[in-house]
This record gives structure tokens, C-alpha cells and sequence, in this order.
């Protein structure tokens, strides 16, 4: 009987990886522990070992396939003169494998995203509706055209430019120099711009932090990667203490010019210490300013954006976003405005204001409510703080009814601030008290159907732009 | 009990190869001693008054460690400290007026008034405040010292720390990154015997100089209330540093003569323990039994330094409290930098 070895997931985000290089061929004796193939994602390059032991019957993903989703059949094993038959279950499982790949990609409506890449729009809605967006200001960026990056090269390629443009700028964290990054954000870093300038830490967070605020103190201007948010609460004293107060302090004679930036947020069955949104927790701080974005162009604009700003900037990038492709402006200066929200989709029933991965969802919400007759308008806020309260309370007195999603919890969150400012900036333009879409009220759990439960989905926030439109 | 015996004393460095300096060189670091004593009993007053509020640390017994070392320093070196912090201003040449007025909160102070006895600064003097987060100054003084190798501009930062601080988890993070990249800091544990209440023996294992030996930082322990031992040392230790050796760490024996802050009426410690110390250490004292013994200066030549930091010292006290307090507008500058 043939044991199918599967397409393994190298991270708790990987959904798919090419085979970059078989090392055994068919027929081969196999021994638990052999190094069978080469698998590359765009983070990694991995050795799968064999488990079990036999004889390679089949290869059937060759060499150089690209796309292969996670838990696919790419080889199996058996005993030795077995003749390998593809079964008809193995079959099916490939198909439904590949049909859901493509199911979990972003769906969302090109017309009105500049930064949508061509993969995606392959995805596109059935609704011809001609969509109108705002962001007059970053047409120009667009209109010199663009190209399709993921929001992973455009970081990368934000930071360096900004390495290029200023010898002060330099980038330090665990891992991104000669590991190239944990996520490989800084891949190709170290070697461009040597290890005075790409600098890798031990893992020490509240230390580096500190240091870096030394450093920008001192007249540098730091970018300190966490691997991940989380681990910045180690270090939180050096960002609100340190970095965002001393300004005041000094009756304004010393600034704290350092952009603080890494993976926030839930990524994928990691459990619940390293699956966390702080996003309310720097709002809440004066002197800090919070960016969140959602594609490759406002993690491109605005991450220059934050190294040139000459105060500290808390910068909160997501996992699952990493490796997504988006169209970014190719222009030489494209930094986006810090304080300025984007409507994603223009609609005329709901605001739904969104931030980071959570856009993506919102949208896809919004086109399920278009089937429903709901016309969403879907504003992506890019800055945390400070807030586009303008555009949003504009697109509330449009609509008179708002739902904020967000990947925080709810107490004290993004979505309680959100529904303050309306009160105050448009009360009497309110048709429906305002519902937020949050973080279940729990730490992350780990089982996948509990996790699922945990986090916002689409249509959690369906059902709250149908409960405020009573619909 | 832990302030050391006689004996003990004499084991610390001595004044070591002072030779090269000046009487007049002397008598300055007596003047810059004596200006904080003097400007810190005012500071003591006018807390008592009323005219200043919160927390406020007073650096009387330990002039000597920062003027010590501060004589040694040249002038692209940087310094960073906690929050007993006035001494240190007042010896990297920042305005008596501007400090006192900060601590009585007026527009006048180093910084508008808005930081108050803990947070003040100066980037013309390479003074970096003024940290009021035990431990938090020693990764940023790391950072400075990274600035500097950066920039190669030849500098080299101070970063002082109390005994109590050198327990803190991130002044070893610092040690770690400091001697890793060899960084130019010279780190000074103040060791004035108390963390708060809680006395060095209490609160710390082993001895503080050795802190640094697990990561190959040389660490020296020096008579803290010897001005021309501080200085010899500093000379050595901000060498070390600057050749690109990586950093030191200093051990200044010390004592603070009043409480942690002026709540504090350090029940926990002995009036005799505090007697000795000032019949026996004061670094003034000291020193002033030096020049009339030593470098043939006279009382009559004492004097008139005497009363220049006096005059300079009510100065400073008519200053804050004559500068205004800030007006309410800036409540709401000083946020973030204009981009």
C-alpha cells in the first residue's frame, strides 16, 4: 500500500511553495531522516525529510513546480516492485486542495484598487459597478505607473531606498542580517549595506530598544525590527518612556526620530502570546505615532513615511500579509501622507473603517453585502494616530452608519475610540448605534476551529453592517 | 555596617597620578564640588517652601564622583544619568538658573518648566537627561555610545547608574551589546550604598565593580568621595573607551547624605553611620584639606570662590522664582516634532 508523502507547511502561514530541487529519484530506497526534496517559499528555502521508509515510487509534483499547496501529494513511497496508481481520492484531493488555495485569496474588486495585482483580479466580482475612490492626492503616484510587489519587497524596498537617501538610517533587530530576516523583510540587506548599517541583535528587546532610542538621541535614526510586536512588550518602557515622552520633557529640545516595526497581530496557530494587535495599546500614547497598513503600496508610502518622520513611529506590518502582492506606484518618492485615511471602496449605506489585514476582509464583506442590495463604502485607515477623523466622520455623514473592525479586543479598542469620535464629530448624523467587530474578549486559542471563532471574520462582519442597516 | 571601614578604604584606588594638573585646575573642580553642595541645600529650601513639588533627589555627599569624572571628559563626550540629576547638570556647565527654575517649574527651566527635577537636558552641553526610570538611561547611554562609533566622532558616553539601578535586567542587556560591539561608554555604578531604604547589602549579590566580568568588561572600584581618584580613573576608563577597547565599568563608593528624595527621612541607617561619613569622607572637605596641605593654597584664597557660588547660587534662586510659570498654551507644544 503506497503512503503519499504531502506538501508540508514550513510556517503556521505557509499555504503553498514551489519545489525547488528533488534530490532522490524514483525508485530510490528511502530511510526515515533522508533528505528528499527542496522546498522554497518566498520567506525560505527548507530540507523536507523523509518519515517513513520505502521505496520512492512516484514522484508526482516535479522539480521547479511552483503553487503547490500545503498538504498536496508530491511523491509516495512503497514497497519495493509496487507499481504506483494514481488512486481517484488522491485525485480529488489535489483538485479540492488547489480550489482552495484559490478561495482564501483576497477577493476584492481591482476597479477600485490601485494596488491590486493581476493574480488577484483574476478574482473578480461579478458586479460591473464603476467604483469611486478618493485619495485625489496619491494619483500621481499611480499614474506614472505601477508594479506588483508583495507587501514583504515593499517594505524591503522602502527601507533601503530610505538607507540609500540618508547614511543615518540604519536597521537593527534579531535575525536581519545574516538570517536575512525571521520573515525576510530585510533579505539582501546585510549585503548591500554591510553590518554597520544592518545589525543583528541578541534577543534582548528591551535592551535593543533602548539602544536604539540611545542612538536617535544621539543623532541616528534606527529602525529596530521586533520579530513581532509581541515581543515589544519587553521593551514598551523604552517606547513610551523613552521615545515618545522625552520631546515634552525637554521642553522640545531633543526628539526621538526611530521607527519601531514588526508582525502584529494574529498569524496562524501560534497560540495565544504571540498573536496580539497592539494597535489601541500606542494609540493610547501622545508623542507616538501609530501606521498600520493593509497592501504593498501603504506599507511602501507609508514606511518611508516613518523613517523620515522626525518622531517615533510604532509600525505594525502582519504575517499573513507578507507574502501578498499588490500594485505599487513606481515612482521614485512614493511616501504616503502619515494622518490620512483611504476609501477603498466608495458605497453609500454603511461605513465600514478598517485597518491592516482586516481591509481585506472588510472588502470582501462589502461585496457580500452588495449582493445583498447594502452598498458598503470601505475605508482603509492606514494611520492609527493619529485618526483621519475628517474622512471618517465625512463618509458617516454619508452613510449615517458605521461598523469598525479591527483585530483588537474590544475593551478600550480602536472600534470604542472610533465610536467616541463619532458621537462627538456626528452625533445627530447617526442613524444606528455604531458596531464593532473585535477580538472575541479571550486570549487566542490554539485549535483551528476555536481560533476561527476568535477572530473577525467576514461574516461577523456582514452580520454587523446588516444589523445597523436593519437589514 | 556598609559604609567601609578604614581599612577597607585604604584598599580603594588612591588619588593616583594627579601630577599633571594645576592648582588653578584644583581649585576649579573645589568650585564646581561646592557649587552643587551650596545649589542643592537651596534646592532642599525651597522644597521645604513649597516652591517645589514631586520628587527631588539631592546629589549631597557624591559632588565628587560627577566632577571627577567630568574633569577627565573632553567635549564630544556625552553623559546620561537617572534622576539625581541636578549635580551632573550643574557639572556639564548647564545654567544654575535653568535648572533651579525647571525644579520650580517655570518657564525659565531647561525645559519650560515641563520636566521638572528628573527630566531635564541640554544637547549643546551632550547632557541626555535626566531618566526617571531606574536602569532605562544605561541601554539609551549604550545607544549613544553606538552613536558616536557610528558617526565616528570620537566621543564617548558616560552613563551613570545608582547601586540600585545595577540590578535591573536591562543594564545587562546594555553590558551585553556594549562589550559585544565594543562600544565607547564608560558605565558608573554611584554607589551611595542605598537603593531607596534598602542598603547594598540587602539588595545586591557579590560586589558591583565585578558586574561586568561575565562579559569581559573591566571593572574597577574607586573612593567615590576622592575627587582626584575619580578623575585619575575616568582619565583611564574614558582612554580605554575612546581607543576603541570597549567599555568600562566604575565602581564610585559614595554616600548621599540626605534621604532617596525629600520624603525620605532614612530611618534605616544610623546618625553616627552618616557622622562618620561627613567627618571623615566629605569630598569637599577632603579636597580643601588637599589644596591648604598640599598646593600651598590658603584659606584667604578659599574664600572669594566661596562666595562667588554663593552670590551665583541666590542667583539662581531669585531666577526661579521671578521667571514666570509657563504659559498655558504649552500645554500643547513640545508633542511631536513638526514634520
Amino acid at each position: 500500500m503506497a503512503i503519499d508523502i504531502l506538501m508540508p507547511a514550513l510556517s503556521p502561514t505557509m499555504t503553498e511553495g514551489k519545489i525547488a530541487r528533488w534530490l532522490v529519484k524514483e525508485g530510490d530506497a528511502i530511510k526515515s531522516g533522508k533528505v528528499l526534496c527542496e522546498i522554497e517559499t518566498d520567506k525560505a528555502t527548507m530540507e523536507v525529510e523523509a518519515v517513513d521508509e520505502g521505496t520512492l515510487l512516484k514522484i508526482v509534483v516535479p522539480e521547479g513546480a511552483e503553487g503547490v499547496a500545503v498538504n498536496s501529494v508530491i511523491a509516495a513511497l512503497g514497497a519495493k516492485g509496487e507499481v504506483y496508481e494514481q488512486t481517484s481520492r488522491r485525485a480529488d484531493e489535489q483538485t479540492r486542495k488547489s480550489t482552495d488555495a484559490v478561495a482564501n485569496a483576497p477577493v476584492i474588486d481591482p476597479g477600485c484598487i490601485p494596488g491590486m495585482s493581476p493574480a488577484n483580479q483574476t478574482q473578480q466580482i461579478s458586479s460591473a459597478r464603476l467604483l469611486v475612490c478618493s485619495s485625489a492626492d496619491e494619483e500621481k503616484f499611480y499614474s506614472g505607473g505601477t508594479k506588483t510587489m508583495t507587501v514583504r519587497e515593499a517594505l524591503r524596498e522602502a527601507m533601503s531606498e530610505e538607507m540609500r537617501r540618508d547614511p543615518t538610517v540604519f536597521l537593527m533587530g534579531e535575525e536581519v542580517a545574516e538570517y536575512n530576516g525571521a520573515y525576510k523583510v530585510s533579505q539582501g540587506m546585510l549585503d548591500e549595506f554591510g553590518p554597520e548599517r544592518v545589525i543583528d541583535t541578541p534577543i534582548t528587546e528591551m535592551g535593543f530598544a533602548g539602544l536604539g532610542v540611545g542612538a536617535a538621541f544621539g543623532g541616528l535614526k534606527p529602525i529596530v525590527e521586533f520579530m513581532t510586536m509581541n515581543f515589544s512588550m519587553q521593551a514598551i518602557d523604552h517606547i513610551v518612556n523613552s521615545a515618545a515622552k522625552t520631546l515634552y520633557m525637554s521642553g522640545g529640545q531633543m526628539g526621538c526620530p526611530i521607527v519601531f516595526r514588526g508582525p502584529n497581530g494574529a498569524a496562524a496557530r501560534v497560540g495565544a502570546q504571540h498573536s496580539q494587535c497592539f494597535a489601541s495599546w500606542y494609540a493610547h500614547i501622545p508623542g507616538l505615532y501609530v501606521l498600520a497598513p493593509w497592501n504593498a503600496a501603504d506599507a511602501k508610502g507609508l514606511m518611508k513615511a516613518a523613517i523620515r518622520n522626525p518622531n517615533p513611529v510604532v509600525f505594525l506590518e502582519n504575517e499573513i500579509m507578507y507574502g501578498q502582492s499588490f500594485e505599487v506606484p513606481v515612482h521614485d518618492d512614493f511616501v504616503l501622507p502619515i494622518g490620512r485615511a483611504k476609501i477603498e471602496r466608495a458605497g453609500k449605506d454603511v461605513t465600514i473603517v478598517a485597518y491592516a489585514i482586516m481591509v481585506g476582509k472588510a472588502l470582501q464583506a462589502a461585496e457580500e453585502l452588495w449582493k445583498l442590495g447594502i452598498d458598503a463604502e470601505v475605508i482603509n485607515l492606514r494611520s492609527i494616530r493619529p485618526l483621519d477623523v475628517e474622512t471618517i466622520a465625512a463618509s458617516v455623514r454619508k452613510t449615517n452608519r458605521l461598523v469598525s473592525v479591527e483585530e483588537s479586543w474590544p475593551f478600550a479598542g480602536i472600534g470604542s475610540e472610533m465610536a467616541a469620535l463619532m458621537m462627538e464629530h456626528c452625533f445627530d448624523d447617526l442613524d444606528a448605534p455604531i458596531a464593532r467587530v473585535c477580538h472575541k474578549d479571550v486570549p487566542l486559542p490554539y485549535a483551528a476551529n476555536l481560533e476561527k471563532l476568535a477572530l473577525p471574520q467576514i461574516e461577523d462582519i456582514v452580520a454587523a453592517a446588516r444589523g445597523v442597516c436593519n437589514r | 555596617m556598609v559604609s567601609k571601614t578604614k581599612s577597607e578604604e585604604q584598599k580603594l584606588r588612591g588619588s593616583g597620578d594627579n601630577s599633571k594638573l594645576s592648582v588653578s585646575e584644583i581649585l576649579k573642580m573645589y568650585e564646581d564640588m561646592l557649587l552643587i553642595r551650596r545649589f542643592e541645600e537651596r534646592a532642599g529650601q525651597l522644597y521645604g517652601m513649597g516652591l517645589i513639588g514631586g520628587f527631588c533627589h539631592l546629589y549631597i555627599g557624591q559632588e565628587a564622583v560627577v566632577v571627577g569624572i567630568q574633569s577627565a571628559q573632553k567635549p564630544e563626550d556625552s553623559v546620561i544619568t537617572a534622576y539625581r540629576d541636578h549635580g551632573h547638570m550643574l557639572a556639564c556647565g548647564m545654567e544654575p538658573g535653568g535648572v533651579m527654575a525647571e525644579l520650580t517649574g517655570r518657564i525659565g527651566g531647561l525645559s519650560k518648566g515641563k520636566g521638572g527635577s528628573m527630566h531635564m537636558f541640554s544637547r549643546e552641553k551632550k547632557f541626555y537627561g535626566g531618566h526617571g526610570i531606574v536602569g532605562a538611561q544605561i541601554p539609551i547611554g549604550a545607544g549613544l555610545g553606538f552613536a558616536h562609533k557610528y558617526l565616528k566622532d570620537g566621543g564617548v558616553n558616560i552613563a551613570y547608574m545608582g547601586d540600585g539601578a545595577s540590578n535591573q535586567g536591562q543594564v545587562y542587556e546594555a553590558f551585553n551589546m556594549a562589550a559585544l560591539w565594543k562600544l565607547p561608554v564608560v558605565f558608573v555604578i554611584e554607589n551611595n550604598q542605598y537603593g531607596m531604604g534598602t542598603s547594598v547589602a540587602r539588595h545586591a549579590a557579590g560586589e558591583l565593580y565585578k558586574r561586568g566580568a561575565g562579559y569581559d568588561i573591566p571593572g574597577e572600584r574607586i573612593d567615590g568621595m576622592d575627587v582626584l581618584a575619580v578623575r585619575k580613573a575616568a582619565m583611564d576608563a574614558l582612554e580605554h573607551a575612546r581607543s576603541g577597547k570597549g567599555p568600562v565599568l566604575l565602581e564610585m563608593m559614595t554616600y548621599r547624605y540626605r534621604g532617596h528624595s525629600m520624603s525620605d527621612p532614612a530611618k534605616y541607617r544610623t546618625k553616627e553611620e552618616l557622622d562618620h561619613v561627613r567627618e571623615e569622607r566629605d569630598p569637599i572637605e577632603r579636597l580643601k584639606g588637599q589644596l591648604l596641605r598640599d598646593y600651598g593654597v590658603k584659606e584667604t584664597d578659599l574664600a572669594p570662590i566661596e562666595e562667588r557660588v554663593k552670590e551665583e547660587c541666590l542667583r539662581a534662586v531669585e531666577f526661579s522664582k521671578e521667571s514666570p510659570e509657563p504659559d498655558p498654551s504649552e500645554l500643547w507644544t513640545d508633542v511631536l516634532v513638526e514634520a
